[in-house]
């Protein structure tokens, strides 16, 4: 079925003057407060409209820059952060609120401490509490924030943590008004804090229909930039069919997640462009290393070179992503190119599998995850593609699966002898990858699916984890990568591309590597379509000299 | 006429009673307890359920803590709305095309409505919607795709009834809200009422047609009434039973239908809230969505069996 074929162009220009920007968007979120969901749908309908973080990421990277935070000082024991809060911050208004001051340093520390305090007014008006600071151990992390002044707050912390700066820069720890509370809090609503949200962010929220829509204003007196979208509509599209017609009769200007078939059919329209970004992912096969013979490198390194790799990127993703080389994306800083890459090779894969002593083969069971990712649209076929070149080299499989909960529990607890699986990064840090996946902590019964524990690895992240000069620390993760591509605990296999679909007289529009999109540069003009122009970087103090790459 | 009228209540009660005893217990699968019950007997806490019901407390979401009736009850016009609009479609043009089938039974029009009315009634809606959006939506272009009115109105949500409310924002945009709202529910509409319409042009038909071979018919006709009369006069009348025993059938089609036809169209319902309720594990709404969907049934069914009572001489006995 084609949906182009008949289509006559869509006119989008039903008002006068452009300035409405319809949104389709996949679902409805839960809360409009990042700090109580960790959904991507409550990020896309608040991250990039409503609020700002201290720090944020420059769109479509996954470099840091000053948001409401103008610069840092990080103490010589790495222990210390120090922020200047930027001054002649807004916050925008409501039916229940009229700001009488700019933000200030009470606005950060009352933020930061809904999230960690449970004495805080506010800790308990969230049942889903703070999915995202409380799995990140902050509580933990952080011993104590600081006023010094109106502008400037320390926040210390009970070790050294490079990738502290990166997670503040997700999406999760907004910083919302201390005023505004108080002033719900004197009209006895104090309920109404999350449900009629108030930022500093580039628009502010008019209302929310559950199931319908989301509406935004643009927010004149933000302190940065000045969007050409007057009105912002999150129209609430849950099947990807309809969204795609509502995309291609003009009823909506960006799609998001299109399926592989809409990005075809994108391809052979002028009037549709898709922003496709390298994801901060990854899909793996995890060997069980704790279970004969995957204990044996050789065995693992022999299985990695039965796998024609390229042909999974082809058919299973419909080479809507990169071949991996490592747990890390090319988009990460901490990316090495491999010097020792996977190769497609059979035949020395037997020959690795006879020097490890199984000549004649064995027999494994391979578990496919049962659901779709944006890192693995299908693990099923991914799982008979790799059957398939396993044969080839004398190895029997079996495909496993299992209803999802299920199978996360029983793949925890180490049932499986081999398993696809990935991950998709929260934040930039490559820590993010490196910890979850493959430290020794999480190897037991946690989210390290080859229950691999290698001691020089994890004294090498760790390092690199208590690092503050990022050149130090990209040495650390080099050699981390290294010594994966040697041990192999698990077969990368890639890196996917997060897509959206965009019609071409709207540019500018970002997405990030992890997932979040970005109006910040938007124009209505219709462009080059191979030159959208560079968005004006935030104005940059001059102060802040502490900066990861 | 009175005993019957009790007698059906008390069908409606006993279906009330055996619905709130299934929600009670989807209420006791919610993760922490929908509600604080002071007895420990499940017995008596089943009482108990029913008076928090009674009092509007129907719960909190387990997502994220919102009033569970207060949301139905946001849902509810977007769904009533589409279903007002659906059973028109399907009553009407149901009885029209039986009417029409039965009126010239064994020629042309009735077989090929007949053909026609099969090929629809077997029809998945799912897919036959996608096929609606197809044709009208992008390749003719007049219809839209999906949601209740275009964005660049933006209308206030009072009654949360579309049509009502755009009335009363009239002065922004006069009736070009109003009309762009009614073409929105077309699509939906239509695609909602389709398999009901079916089955009931064919019901129209067979009762039709079967009355038609009555003696009293026959004397009609030789009395020398034309066909036009005897159908829509005579037949109808008599035929007119037995359509709304089916009727009552097909708003359980509808409610079925709903759910399918509000995902796809992206209509804000209480179908739609349900589904995600479900996907989400969300128990104490999907307990109220549930109640809901289930009331309406049999509220149409209370009604339909009293017009069928009224209509019907025969069932006017006493107790």
């Amino acid at each position: 079925m084609s949906l182009t074929a008949c289509q006559p162009d869509p006119s989008p220009n039903k008002q006068t003057k452009r300035s409405l920007l319809v949104y389709c968007a996949e679902g409805s979120p839960v809360t409009l407060n990042p700090q109580t969901s960790t959904s991507g749908t409550t990020v896309d309908a608040t991250s990039a409209t409503i609020f700002n973080q201290l720090i944020d990421y420059v769109p479509g990277t996954t470099n840091l820059r000053p948001s409401l935070a103008t610069g840092w000082q990080i103490s010589e024991t790495g222990l210390i952060y120090r922020f200047d809060i930027r001054t002649g911050v807004h916050f925008q208004s409501n039916q229940y609120f009229s700001p009488s001051r700019p933000l200030n340093a009470d606005d950060v520390i009352f933020s930061l401490n809904r999230q960690r305090l449970k004495e805080h007014p506010l800790y308990k008006l969230s049942d889903s509490r703070y999915p995202y600071f409380q799995g990140q151990g902050l509580s933990q992390l952080i011993t104590d924030i600081r006023k010094i002044n109106d502008h400037q707050i320390e926040i210390e912390l009970s070790r050294p943590e490079s990738p502290f700066l990166s997670i503040l820069a997700t999406p999760f720890i907004p910083i919302q008004s201390k005023e505004y509370a108080e002033q719900l809090e004197k009209q006895n609503q104090l309920a109404l804090y999350d449900k009629f949200p108030i930022g500093t962010g580039p628009f502010s929220f008019v209302g929310y229909e559950v199931d319908s829509y989301i509406r935004f204003k643009r927010f004149d007196e933000h302190f940065a930039y000045k969007s050409q979208i007057k009105d912002l509509v999150y129209a609430i599209t849950p099947d990807p069919a309809m969204r795609f017609a509502r995309f291609a009769a003009g009823e909506c200007d960006v799609m998001r997640y299109p399926l592989p078939i809409h990005l075809k059919l994108a391809a052979q329209q002028d009037s549709i462009e898709s922003i496709q970004t390298p994801g901060l992912n990854v899909a793996y096969w995890a060997f069980n290393t704790q279970k004969e013979p995957f204990n044996n490198p050789k065995v693992r390194k022999a299985l990695s070179l039965a796998i024609n790799r390229q042909a999974i990127i082809r058919s299973v993703y419909n080479n809507q992503a990169v071949l991996a080389e490592g747990p890390l994306a090319p988009t990460s800083w901490a990316y090495q190119q491999s010097e020792t890459p996977i190769e497609y090779n059979p035949e020395k894969a037997k020959q690795l599998l006879t020097e490890a002593g199984y000549p004649g083969g064995f027999k494994l069971d391979i578990w496919a995850m049962p659901v779709q990712r944006g890192y693995n649209p299908n693990a099923r076929k991914m799982a008979e593609m790799i059957q398939q070149n396993l044969l080839e080299i004398g190895v029997v499989s079996e495909i496993v699966s299992y209803q999802w909960g299920t199978f996360l529990r029983r793949v925890r607890f180490g049932q499986h002898q081999t398993v696809l699986l990935g991950w998709n990064a929260d934040n930039g840090d490559p820590n993010n990858f490196l910890t979850p996946l493959l430290s020794c902590l999480a190897s037991q019964d946690r989210s390290n699916y080859s229950r691999w524990c290698h001691q020089e690895f994890d004294q090498i992240i760790m390092q690199a984890r208590q690092e503050s000069d990022p050149e130090i620390r990209k040495e650390h993760y080099h050699k981390a990568q290294k010594l994966l591509s040697k041990e192999l605990p698990w077969m990368p296999i890639a890196h996917a591309q997060n897509s959206l679909l965009v019609r071409s007289d709207i540019h500018g529009l970002r997405q990030s590597p992890l997932g979040g999109i970005s109006f910040e540069g938007i124009g209505f003009e219709p462009t080059v379509k191979s030159t959208p122009t560079e968005p004006e970087s935030l104005t940059t103090d001059k102060t802040s000299q502490e900066r990861q790459p | 006429m009175i005993g019957a009228l009790l007698r059906l209540l008390l069908t409606s009660i006993v279906s009330v009673f055996g619905l709130t005893l299934l929600t009670f217990f989807i209420s006791r699968q919610a993760s922490s307890p929908l509600h604080f019950y002071r007895s420990d007997n499940v017995f008596t806490q089943y009482f108990e359920y029913l008076g928090f019901l009674f009092k509007g407390d129907w719960g909190k979401s387990s997502l994220n803590g919102s009033d569970v009736l207060t949301e139905l009850l946001k849902h509810f016009p977007a769904t009533f709305e589409l279903l007002i609009f659906a059973l028109f479609i399907a009553i009407f043009f149901g009885l029209l095309l039986g009417i029409l089938a039965a009126k010239h039974r064994g020629g042309w029009l009735d077989n090929g409505l007949m053909g026609a009315t099969l090929v629809g009634y077997s029809m998945p809606i799912f897919w036959w919607g996608l096929l609606l959006v197809l044709f009208f939506s992008l390749y003719l272009g007049i219809t839209p795709v999906a949601g209740r009115i275009d964005y660049q109105y933006y209308i206030k949500p009072v009654t949360r009834f579309m049509l009502v409310d755009t009335l009363i924002s009239n002065h922004h945009y006069g009736f070009a809200a109003f009309f762009n709202a009614l073409n929105h529910l077309i699509l939906p509409a239509i695609t909602l009422s389709w398999v009901p319409m079916t089955i009931m042009a064919r019901m129209t038909r067979s009762s039709l047609v079967n009355i038609l071979k009555f003696e009293y018919i026959r004397t009609a006709r030789s009395k020398g009434l034309s066909q036009t009369r005897i159908i829509w006069v005579h037949a109808l009348r008599n035929a007119m039973q037995s359509l709304l025993t089916i009727s009552s059938l097909q708003i359980s089609i509808l409610i079925t239908g709903l759910i399918i036809t509000e995902y796809i169209f992206a209509w804000p319902g209480v179908g739609n809230w349900l589904l995600n309720a479900v996907s989400r594990q969300d128990y104490p709404s999907i307990q109220a969505g549930i109640l809901a969907l289930s009331s309406i049934v049999i509220i149409f069914n209370l009604l339909l069996d009293l017009v069928a009572n009224y209509l019907d001489p025969k069932k006017r006995r006493p107790i």
